[in-house]
C-alpha cells in the first residue's frame, strides 16, 4: 500500500511538470487551431539550454531559466511568423506536417551540437530527497512541481485578469469575431505560440532533470503530450491539468503494481479506451458543423 | 394534411433560449414561409428539424411520426431536403460530380460504378437544366458565383425527389433576376406536389410566394397567416421594430 | 490529347518494366526497391488520407504488423526462402487490414486534430508492444526472415524485388483508380469537403471511411512484408519507424495529396534523395536538418502539391490560349429554362 501511495505522490508531482508542458500546447491549438508536434523537440532544446547554462556558466538550473524563458519565448514567436502564419488553406493539417519538419530540424541541429548521448542535468537538489510523513520526497521533484505552480498560476493570472488575456480567450472562442471587434489576432497568435513555447523552457528543464535525455526524447514526449491533450479535451488548459495527473498517477502506479514495461502501454490504451466512449476527451467540444 | 409539424420545441445554448416551446404546422403541398427577427430561432429550428441538432423538449413530426434527433442522413432519407444559408456543396468537385454525391444510391453495383444508371445521369442534367446551370456542369463548383452555388444546392436536393424541401434564406444575397429563377422554380415543383417551408428576410419574396406566413420572436411563435394577415398584424412589426 | 497520355503512359510502363535490365547495379536497384515500396504504401494511405482528407500519422503500424506477420508465419510454418514468401505477403496484408477494422472504427469516431493524435497513439501502443511482447517478437532483438537462396546474387534478387514491388505498385495505382472514378470515390471526397452536408444527403461516411482505411492498411501491410522479407531481418524501431508516416505523408503532399499520381511522383523524388542524404550524411545531424528544410519548403511552397499545381498552370495555359476574340454576348440561360420549366408546367408534369 505504501508503494502505491509513494508511486501516486510521484505521479502527482511529475504530472506537475507534464501539465506544464501540456498547457502549453493545448493553449496553441486553443487559439489558433494548430497542433504543435514540435512541443516535444522544444522541451528537449530547453533542456539543452538548461543543460549549457549549467555546464558552461555554472548557473543555477532556476536561476537560468531567467534567461532561457525569454529565449525560447522569442524563439516562439519566430517560428510562428516565419512558418505557421504563411499557412492559409488547411491549417490544422499542414501546421501538424510544418510543426513535424520543425522539430525533425531542432532534433538534427541537437543531435549535430551534442550527440545522442544521454545527458542529466546536475544540481545539489537532484538525486537528494526528503522524508515527509514516512515517504521519501524528492527534492527536484517537488521544485518542479511548485515551479509549475507558480508558472500555471501566473498563465491563470495573464489569462483572466490582463486585458491581453482577454484578446487571447476572445481569439481562443471565435478568431473570426475577435477579429472584427479589433483584436489583432494575427499579434495575439505569435504572442500565444511564445508563451506556449517559453513554458517548454521551464518543463523542459524540470524533464531535463528528473529524466536523462538526449535528441531523440522527443518523440516519447510528444506522443505522451498529446495524448494528455486530447484526453483533456483539445483547447481546454483545466483539461490539460487535470489529465497530466490522471496519466501519469496512472502509470507510475501502473508501474509499481503491474511492471515498469507495461506502464507506457497503459498510457496510450487509456487514451484509445476514452475516445471510445468521450471522443471529445474530457473537456473538449464535439467537432462538427450546423451552421 | 399537416405533413411537417413542430410541437412546443424548446432548444437552449448555455443561458440562451434559442427556441422556446416553439410550435408550427406545415400544410402538404403549400408554400409556408418562416420570418422573424434576427436571433428568432429560425435556423435552430431548421437545424432540429433536418436532424442537425437535438431538442431539449418538444416533438418534431413528419407525417404524424416522430422524428426529433435522428439524425440527418436519417431525415433527408425520409424525403426532406435542405438547404443552407452559407451554401454547401462540396467545392473541389465539378458541378456534375456534386450532384452524383446527392443521387446515392444503395445497391453495391451502383457504388462500384461510376454512374448508377445512365437514368441518373439523365435525371441530374434534367435537374442541372431546370436550374439553368447545365453550361457549368464540369466546372468545379468553387468556381460557381453565389448566386449559381444557389441553384446548384437547390439542384441536388431536388435529385433525391423530396416531399418536403426547407430553404435557408434562398433569396438572400443574389441578384434580383436569379430570386425570380428560384421564385419559378419553387413554383413549379409546387404544382408538382413539393411543399416547401422558407426562412426569408426578403418581404417581398415571402409575400409573393408564401400561401401561409409563421412568425417566430425570442424562440416562439408569435403570429401564423395568410401574408397580408400578418403583414398587417401589430405583434409582428413590434417584434422587428421594437427591440 | 488522350492518345499522347495514353501513349505516355505505356512508355512510362515499358520503361519502369525493363529498368532493371537497364540499370542492373544493385545499389541503384536497391533504391528502386525501397522507391517502390513507398509508392505503393504511399498510394495505398492516399486511398485513405488523400480521398477523405483524414491524415492519418499512424499507418506505420499497419507497415510493421505487415513485416511482423509475414515473420512470424514463415517462421511458424518453417517456410524456405526463394518464392514462396511472396505468396504470404498478401496473407501478411490481410492479417494487416483486419487489425485496421477494428482500429479503424475507434479511430473513425474522432475527427481531424483528434484524429491525427489517435493513429499516433494507435502506432505508439504497437511499437510498445513489439518491444515487450518478447515471447512473440522476440523483443528488441529482433526476428528474422526466410534466407534467401544462396544461389540467388545480389543481382537476380534485387530484379526479383523489384518487379514483386512493381507489381504492388501498380496493383494500388489500379486500385487507386478505380476507387477514383467510383461513385465509392465521389463519396470519399465529399466527405472531404463537407463531411456533414455529405452526411446530410445520404452518403454513409461511416462504413465509406472505414473500408478506405482498412484498403490502405491492406497496402501499407503488404508493402511492410515486402520490406521485412527484403532486409531479411526486422527490428520493433525499423518494423515501427515514426519517421515512415513522417515520410509517406511528405510524398504525397509534395506530389499532390489525393491525385492519382502524386504519390508516386513523391516517392520517385524523395525516396533516393533519402537514400542518397542518409548515405551521404549518415543517421543523425544533417539527415533530420536537411529533411526537416526539406519538407518546410514543400508545405509552404508548394502546399497542393506538384501534380495540383501543375495541371493548374496547364489549365490557365490552356484556357489564356482558346479565349476567343468574338464579341457576341454569352448565351442567355435563364429565358431559355424558365421557357422550359413554363412548358413543363404547362403539361402538367408530374
Amino acid at each position: 500500500m505504501n508503494i502505491i501511495i509513494a508511486a501516486i505522490i510521484t505521479g502527482v508531482l511529475t504530472g506537475g511538470v507534464y501539465a506544464l508542458m501540456a498547457s502549453g500546447l493545448t493553449l496553441i491549438f486553443g487559439v489558433m487551431d494548430i497542433i504543435n508536434i514540435a512541443q516535444g523537440a522544444l522541451v528537449v532544446l530547453g533542456a539543452y539550454l538548461s543543460y549549457v547554462l549549467e555546464q558552461y556558466l555554472h548557473m543555477d538550473l532556476f536561476v537560468g531559466l531567467l534567461l532561457t524563458m525569454p529565449l525560447m519565448f522569442l524563439l516562439g514567436v519566430a517560428i510562428e511568423w516565419a512558418f505557421i502564419r504563411k499557412l492559409k488553406r488547411d491549417r490544422t493539417m499542414l501546421s501538424i506536417l510544418v510543426t513535424f519538419a520543425v522539430a525533425l530540424i531542432i532534433e538534427g541541429v541537437l543531435g549535430q551540437l551534442f550527440t545522442t548521448n544521454y545527458v542529466q542535468l546536475h544540481a545539489w537538489y537532484i538525486n537528494a530527497s526528503f522524508q515527509l510523513a514516512g515517504f521519501y520526497l524528492p527534492y527536484i521533484y517537488v521544485f518542479a512541481f511548485i515551479l509549475s505552480g507558480v508558472l500555471l498560476s501566473s498563465l491563470y493570472l495573464l489569462l483572466y485578469r490582463t486585458k491581453f488575456g482577454r484578446s487571447l480567450r476572445a481569439s481562443m472562442q471565435n478568431r473570426t469575431a475577435a477579429e472584427l471587434i479589433g483584436i489583432d489576432v494575427e499579434k495575439v497568435s505569435a504572442l500565444t505560440f511564445g508563451i506556449g513555447v517559453a513554458l517548454t523552457a521551464a518543463g523542459g528543464m524540470a524533464f531535463g532533470a528528473t529524466t536523462s535525455f538526449n535528441p531523440g526524447s522527443s518523440y516519447d514526449l510528444i506522443s505522451r503530450l498529446l495524448v494528455i491533450i486530447v484526453l483533456g479535451g483539445m483547447g481546454s488548459l483545466r483539461g490539460a491539468l487535470i489529465a497530466s495527473l490522471v496519466m501519469l498517477v496512472i502509470e507510475d502506479v501502473t508501474a509499481v503494481v503491474w511492471s515498469p514495461v507495461w506502464s507506457s502501454t497503459v498510457f496510450f490504451v487509456l487514451l484509445v479506451v476514452l475516445l471510445l466512449f468521450r471522443p471529445q476527451g474530457l473537456f473538449g467540444q464535439l467537432e462538427g458543423r450546423k451552421q | 394534411m399537416s405533413l411537417l409539424e413542430a410541437q412546443a420545441v424548446s432548444k437552449a445554448y448555455g443561458g440562451i433560449r434559442a427556441l422556446d416551446t416553439c410550435s408550427i404546422n406545415v400544410e402538404q403541398g403549400t408554400i409556408a414561409g418562416l420570418i422573424g427577427p434576427n436571433g428568432s430561432g429560425k435556423t435552430t429550428l431548421f437545424n432540429i428539424i433536418t436532424g442537425y441538432e437535438r431538442v431539449d423538449a418538444g416533438e418534431i413530426r413528419f407525417k404524424g411520426k416522430p422524428i426529433m434527433n435522428l439524425g440527418p442522413d436519417k431525415v433527408f432519407s425520409m424525403g426532406i431536403g435542405r438547404t443552407f444559408q452559407l451554401t454547401r456543396i462540396f467545392p473541389r468537385l465539378t458541378v456534375m460530380e456534386n450532384m452524383h454525391v446527392a443521387a446515392q444510391r444503395q445497391s453495391l453495383r451502383g457504388i462500384l460504378g461510376r454512374w448508377s444508371s445512365s437514368q441518373e445521369q439523365k435525371h441530374a442534367l434534367e435537374l442541372l437544366d431546370f436550374v439553368g446551370i447545365t453550361r457549368l456542369k464540369d466546372t468545379p463548383a468553387a468556381n460557381l458565383s453565389y448566386g449559381q452555388k444557389k441553384l446548384l444546392e437547390f439542384a441536388f436536393i431536388l435529385i433525391a425527389e423530396p416531399e418536403v424541401i426547407l430553404l435557408d434564406e434562398p433569396a438572400g444575397g443574389i441578384n434580383p433576376t436569379v430570386i425570380g429563377q428560384i421564385t419559378e422554380r419553387i413554383r413549379t415543383l409546387n404544382k408538382r406536389g413539393v411543399t416547401f417551408l422558407i426562412v426569408e428576410h426578403n418581404m417581398e419574396f415571402v409575400m409573393g410566394l408564401c400561401d401561409t406566413v409563421t412568425v417566430l420572436h425570442r424562440g416562439a411563435k408569435i403570429a401564423e397567416g395568410t401574408p397580408q394577415a400578418v403583414r398587417a398584424n401589430p405583434a409582428v412589426l413590434e417584434a422587428y421594430l421594437g427591440d | 490529347m488522350k492518345k499522347a497520355k495514353a501513349l505516355g503512359l505505356l512508355a512510362l510502363l515499358a520503361f519502369s518494366l525493363a529498368f532493371p535490365l537497364l540499370f542492373s547495379n544493385p545499389a541503384i536497384t536497391t533504391i528502386a526497391v525501397f522507391t517502390l515500396l513507398f509508392a505503393a504504401a504511399g498510394t495505398g494511405w492516399n486511398i485513405f488520407s488523400g480521398y477523405t482528407g483524414y491524415i492519418a500519422l499512424g499507418h506505420a503500424a499497419y507497415f510493421g504488423l505487415g513485416a511482423y506477420a509475414l515473420a512470424l508465419l514463415c517462421q511458424d510454418e518453417h517456410i524456405p526462402g526463394g518464392y514462396i514468401p511472396f505468396l504470404f505477403v498478401p496473407v501478411a496484408g490481410l492479417i494487416a487490414a483486419a487489425s485496421a477494422v477494428p482500429l479503424g472504427a475507434i479511430a473513425l469516431r474522432t475527427r481531424r486534430h483528434t484524429f491525427v493524435v489517435i493513429t499516433i497513439a494507435i502506432f505508439f501502443i504497437f511499437q510498445l508492444m513489439a518491444y515487450n511482447l518478447r515471447a512473440i517478437t522476440n523483443g528488441s532483438a529482433g526476428m528474422s526472415l526466410p534466407l534467401l537462396p544462396p544461389d540467388w546474387n545480389e543481382y537476380f534478387l534485387n530484379d526479383v524485388f523489384y518487379y514483386v514491388t512493381l507489381v504492388l505498385t501498380l496493383l494500388a495505382l489500379t486500385l487507386s483508380w478505380w476507387v477514383r472514378n467510383s461513385k465509392y470515390g465521389l463519396g470519399l471526397l465529399a466527405i472531404r469537403d463537407d463531411e456533414d452536408r455529405a452526411l446530410g444527403l445520404g452518403v454513409k461516411t461511416g462504413s465509406y471511411k472505414l473500408v478506405a482505411f482498412v484498403i490502405s492498411a491492406f497496402f501499407v501491410g503488404m508493402a511492410g512484408a515486402i520490406y521485412a522479407y527484403f532486409l531479411g531481418s526486422i527490428y520493433p524501431p525499423f518494423a515501427f519507424d515514426a519517421l515512415f508516416d513522417v515520410a509517406v505523408a511528405l510524398m504525397a503532399f509534395l506530389g499532390g495529396l489525393g491525385t492519382l499520381s502524386g504519390p508516386i511522383l513523391g516517392a520517385l523524388i524523395l525516396e533516393p534523395a533519402q537514400q542518397y542524404l542518409a548515405l551521404q550524411y549518415g543517421e543523425n545531424g544533417w539527415y533530420l536538418i536537411l529533411y526537416g528544410l526539406l519538407f518546410l519548403m514543400v508545405i509552404l511552397f508548394l502546399p497542393e502539391g506538384i501534380v495540383p499545381t501543375l495541371s493548374k498552370k496547364w489549365a490557365s495555359w490552356k484556357a489564356a490560349r482558346s479565349t476567343a476574340p468574338s464579341r457576341e454576348p454569352p448565351p442567355d440561360d435563364t429565358t431559355t429554362s424558365s421557357q422550359k420549366a413554363a412548358l413543363l408546367a404547362e403539361q402538367g408534369k408530374g
